[in-house]
């Protein structure tokens, strides 16, 4: 039986770490290698990377961060974050990406999906949607540029269509919740989860393994979050056991 | 456990996930050779079909290169390959991701969609044997063919894990994506192959 996996994200930028990094040994804070390598120890069942670099330089140094991070990485690695382009998500998947995420360019050229994928595969293609909900009236939508622009678009009508553009996988995060650490939104997992059958990465709000496991049960294949792991709270081990006490699938290293 | 037989090469025919297998394979201390040059993957002690993309593509740039007489021969030789996950796919008849075209023929299986009940593609990590390993697929083969020995996981009914037969392993999951098993299985196709056809 397939099991729900645990993601812990890096922001890089520059090809460092940044956001929410208290570590006692600051000599390796931001050393987004020696952070790999210990999520993986500590369980991870992927990693995902966002490149959160606003410069030419800040790209090219992400990259770099990718072989490296990939050299030492024997999980998953998916990589987002200011992909605009066939050719920078193939440079991506090149230097040890597993998958790409694309975001704001999906929405600004709805064909790049599928142009993606008919190159790499489905699988390696990775729908990454953040989802507001709208000011006066129901529903959800989605939002780009780091959520400065509201699109109107129905976030759970891109979900639907996130297969059909050429997606293997939906990261979604809700930018209401994002940064809260009062969880996830499990209203919007659920409307997501009845409209695709593709994996759905839970993303924004995430605390503690309770959680977690809201949103697992809302339709989250895995439940991504960064600052309760940077911070050392937790580890991906020790919300795997509490979540196995609960009756969840999860590896177990 | 590098000396000249542990060399491996993949054979790379186009953007696969060769970073995480060449990575996953030096990480051993295999010295790694990345070629689409059908000689010298006749000719290396062991090789690596690796797989991403669909089965059609997959199958062109094989024959594009020479590289289908290649691996058919390899395999009916006895001389070590890795098949990883589309890797695997191509060594069936055909599948059905790709109506129309051939497979290798190598293993007298159909290549088939999961059904529409469960998640596809399927991401993430599944029970084998003793462990977990890492899967990322929509297609896969429902039963272990005669000649082949293996094992099945679950995912909306039985499928393939991985075959084997002689020096030839056949994996639907990806041993370098799948953490210390991964590793693990990858250095006994390595250390078996070495026993069994010295270079």
């Amino acid at each position: 039986m397939l099991t729900r996996r645990i993601i812990p994200c890096l922001d890089i930028d520059n090809g460092r770490v940044v956001k929410g990094i208290r570590f006692a040994n600051l000599r390796d804070a931001g050393d987004p290698v020696k952070l790999a390598q210990s999520y993986q120890r500590h369980g991870a069942d992927e990693l995902v990377m966002l490149d959160v670099s606003a410069t030419v330089r800040g790209r090219s140094a992400a990259l770099e961060t990718v072989r490296a991070v990939r050299r030492a990485l024997s999980i998953p690695l998916s990589v987002g974050g200011g992909v605009r382009s066939v050719e920078h998500a193939i440079d991506l998947l090149q230097a040890g990406a597993d998958r790409v995420g694309v975001n704001s360019a999906a929405v600004d050229n709805q064909r790049l999906l599928r142009e993606l994928a008919d190159q790499v595969g489905a699988q390696c293609v990775v729908l990454s949607i953040d989802a507001a909900r709208r000011i006066d009236a129901a529903g959800w939508e989605v939002v780009t540029r780091a959520g400065t622009r509201r699109t109107g678009i129905d976030a759970i009508g891109w979900a639907r269509d996130a297969d059909s553009m050429g997606a293997g996988e939906i990261l979604l995060t809700s930018f209401d919740q994002d940064g809260t650490r009062s969880g996830y939104d499990t209203q919007l997992l659920a409307a997501v989860r009845s409209v695709t059958t593709l994996p759905v990465i839970a993303s924004g709000g995430a605390d503690s393994a309770q959680h977690m496991l809201e949103a697992i049960e809302a339709g989250a294949d895995a439940v991504l979050a960064a600052s309760i792991f940077h911070n050392q709270n937790t580890t991906p081990d020790r919300i795997k056991e509490q979540l196995a006490q609960r009756g969840i699938e999860v590896r177990r290293s | 456990m590098s000396d000249a037989s542990t060399h491996v090469t993949i054979i790379n025919t186009g953007i696969a996930n060769t970073a995480s297998v060449s990575a996953a394979i030096e990480r051993l201390g295999c010295p790694v050779t990345l070629t689409h040059d059908a000689e010298s993957v006749r000719d290396a002690p062991l090789v690596v079909l690796p797989g991403v993309g669909s089965f059609g593509a997959g199958m062109r740039a094989l024959r594009a290169h020479g590289l289908d007489r290649v691996v058919i021969e390899r395999v009916e030789q006895n001389r070590p390959l890795l098949g990883i996950c589309l890797g695997l796919q191509l060594l069936c008849t055909s599948s059905e991701e790709s109506p129309g075209i051939m497979g290798l023929g190598l293993i007298d299986a159909d290549v088939t969609r999961f059904p529409a009940t469960v998640r596809t593609p399927q991401h993430g990590w599944n029970r084998v044997d003793d462990g977990h390993a890492y899967y990322s697929n929509t297609y896969r083969i429902e039963s272990i063919p005669p000649d082949w020995s293996g094992e099945l996981s679950e995912h909306g009914g039985a499928f393939v894990a991985y075959l084997r037969r002689g020096t030839t392993l056949a994996c639907q999951f990806h041993p370098e994506l799948s953490s210390t098993w991964g590793a693990a299985l990858l250095r006994n196709w390595i250390e078996i192959t070495k026993e069994v056809s010295p270079c």
